[in-house]
């Protein structure tokens, strides 16, 4: 396989547990200070932790996109309107025409949130009540359909929702698109809001922690269930010297189980190996490593390992899940976010709840804030039915 | 741009009126076609993953497992891109309305049967796959959203690519929405280079959306009863064997298709 041509990350944005915007996660990570809260989403909220982003509900729409309206575009709209993203947008927009700039989304259950409502008052005959009518929100493609909206954008537009790899997956996506000369630029990302078909399908997995999720500490018991949006814009290096690099990507299945990891990391190793070729650099010049780190079991096992067997003891490894939760479908752009922080800011998050390591993890694992250079940083995002998915980022002018 | 070029080396359908492509072609010349079985046999699954996969899964996995039979690769070896308008609506069906009434008793197993990457992650279990496999949604594009997502791996990657696009029909008060009203399947394994499986090479071109191709009939009205069936007019045009079609790509976006002569 041929090494990649980088491609430049000219803007990009995160709203979770932790806040609005780039700042507000670097704020929070800075100060390990987590977002997650006690459940207090729905009507019968099982006893669990979440990571629940303040202020969708007040976040309605433009009234010229009520049809889209449901909260898991609200949290959409409330994601792009952070760190200048629309406007960023609009200079591509400008720039290369709308129907030259795709729109790559990633989400597990969209909004299936406005669907289980809909169940919840069926009218008389059995059927959703007419008002209001949505048919749009009732879709996987639901947040694709008005962002494209939301952005007046005319090229490629596609949802991605393979879990919680969804939003990793995009950058792929939209670098063969690129390369391929479909298009000029690209919008990726992801979102997903809460929901009950996510809290109480995890919790009838026995997923589901009754605390604070505890990624890699050998006493952990489940994930902590997160909603996000993240969004970032993509375009060829000339366009944008001096931004940040998408530098690889690997893709990889595990083909072992629906819902839980192949024992030995097949997958997930396959695709980290995948990363680092298309990248054109060796393990030892990753300087950290945003692991998917879900606080599972079974997932931190095989990471853990992984690990341990791939990369020298000065690589840093952390899952920021203790912070924001597991985000599902927006994992993939929230933790690219969090790697794009490390590298601009020189700044290894600590793997916030792991208090007693578990000892499969070696000597990578940054278990609190650190200072120290980042050109290279990873980011790993596995999901159900075995699909794997690894993003490299490196500072503007790193070179293997 | 200039055009994406891909050898399509094997297909698969099934509906309730049609079990395969060869049904297709059979119809488009005016003969009288029996219906398939009631089920997708789905025969890639191992029996026990056939009971407890839900009714997307042997759609999918049906028409996967023609196409790629009729192209003569090893399925472990191919990319997969699996697109969906709904995913698998009587599960949702399920999960919600379980949801509304008992949340507490939601099955395990419908849970995870319910992402949308169910028949990604069951055909890549059974076929040993650990080649990428990726699942889409666009709604009434998802083929066209399909294909090209299919085109450009096959083309940036220089593998063969197996597309599957099916939609199930919808269940309780969900069918009203989403208008699916009987089951659709398709799929086709995409190659970057011509070889001796090639049955047809396609130049895609990206233009501004007009109308789809119209479908002779009993076809013409399928696309409106299910969203998969977007792909009958590509279907069509691989049946006759030349010509070209036009397919939604997107909201406004649409793909020209030219069948080119095989060299």
């Amino acid at each position: 396989m041929p090494v990649m041509t980088p491609l430049a990350i000219t803007a990009h944005t995160a709203t979770t547990a932790l806040g609005c915007g780039l700042d507000a996660q670097l704020d929070a990570l800075r100060h390990a200070r987590s977002g997650l809260r006690r459940n207090d989403f729905g009507n019968a909220a099982l006893p669990c932790w979440i990571g629940r982003v303040d202020g969708v509900e007040d976040s309605p729409l433009a009234a010229d996109h009520a049809t889209w309206d449901c909260r898991n575009n609200r949290l959409a709209w409330l994601g792009l309107r952070q760190d200048d993203f629309l406007a960023r947008v609009h200079v591509a927009r400008e720039r290369y025409g709308p129907d030259r700039i795709a729109l790559l989304l990633g989400t597990s259950t969209a909004s299936i949130g406005a669907t289980e409502q809909a169940y919840r008052q069926l009218d008389a005959a059995g059927d959703f009540a007419r008002d209001p009518w949505h048919p749009g929100v009732h879709a996987p493609h639901s947040l694709a359909a008005f962002v494209t909206v939301a952005l007046s954008l005319e090229g490629p537009c596609m949802t991605i929702s393979t879990a919680c790899s969804s939003s990793a997956k995009v950058f792929a996506s939209a670098e063969r698109m690129l390369r391929l000369g479909l298009i000029d630029a690209a919008v990726v990302g992801g979102v997903d809001t809460l929901c009950d078909s996510v809290l109480f399908g995890f919790n009838a997995l026995e997923l589901v922690s009754a605390e604070p999720c505890r990624p890699f500490d050998a006493l952990r018991n489940g994930i902590s269930i997160g909603e996000a949006a993240g969004f970032a814009l993509l375009e060829r290096v000339e366009a944008a010297p001096d931004a940040p690099r998408l530098l690889g990507y690997g893709e990889a299945s595990d083909a072992h189980h629906m819902s839980t990891p192949h024992p030995q990391g097949l997958g997930a190793e396959l695709a980290l190996r995948d990363a680092l070729v298309r990248a054109g650099i060796a393990a030892e010049q990753v300087d950290y490593i945003n692991l998917h780190g879900t606080a599972s079991l079974k997932n931190d096992e095989v990471e853990a390992a992984l690990i341990g067997r791939t990369f020298p003891a000065g690589t840093r490894v952390s899952s920021t899940k203790g912070f924001t939760g597991h985000t599902l479908g927006a994992a993939g752009i929230v933790e690219a976010a969090i790697a794009l922080l490390a590298i601009g800011h020189g700044f290894i998050p600590g793997n916030l709840g792991g208090s007693a390591p578990d000892p499969i993890c070696g000597p990578q694992f940054a278990w609190r804030n650190e200072r120290r250079r980042v050109d290279v940083a990873l980011s790993n995002s596995f999901g159900f039915g075995g699909n794997n998915a690894c993003l490299v980022f490196a500072r503007a002018g790193f070179s293997a | 741009m200039s055009a994406l070029r891909v050898c399509v080396e094997g297909v698969g359908l099934w509906s309730p009126q049609l079990g395969n492509f060869a049904a297709l072609q059979a119809l488009l010349c005016g003969t009288a076609v029996p219906p398939p079985p009631a089920r997708p046999a789905a025969a890639v699954l191992p029996p026990n993953e056939r009971r407890r996969a839900p009714e997307s899964v042997l759609l999918a996995v049906e028409v996967a497992g023609q196409a790629v039979a009729m192209s003569g690769h090893d399925a472990a070896t191919l990319a997969c891109v699996f697109a969906s308008s709904h995913g698998d609506q009587a599960t949702t069906d399920y999960m919600c309305r379980t949801l509304a009434q008992a949340p507490a008793e939601l099955s395990p197993t419908r849970f995870h049967n319910s992402v949308h990457n169910a028949p990604a992650g069951y055909w890549t279990i059974a076929t040993g796959c650990h080649a990428p496999s990726t699942a889409v949604a666009a709604q009434h594009a998802s083929f066209g959203a399909g294909l090209l997502e299919a085109v450009t791996l096959a083309l940036g990657e220089q593998r063969p690519v197996l597309l599957v696009c099916s939609d199930t029909a919808g269940s309780g008060p969900l069918r009203k929405v989403t208008g699916c009203t009987q089951p659709f399947g398709c799929a086709l394994v995409l190659s970057p280079t011509p070889g001796e499986a090639t049955l047809a090479q396609l130049a895609l071109t990206l233009t501004p959306l007009r109308m789809a191709t119209a479908l002779p009939e009993p076809l013409a009205s399928w696309p409106d009863i299910n969203t998969s069936a977007a792909a009958l007019p590509l279907l069509a045009l691989l049946a006759h064997g030349h010509g070209c079609c036009e397919l939604g790509a997107a909201a406004t976006l649409g793909l020209h298709i030219d069948m080119e002569d095989s060299a």
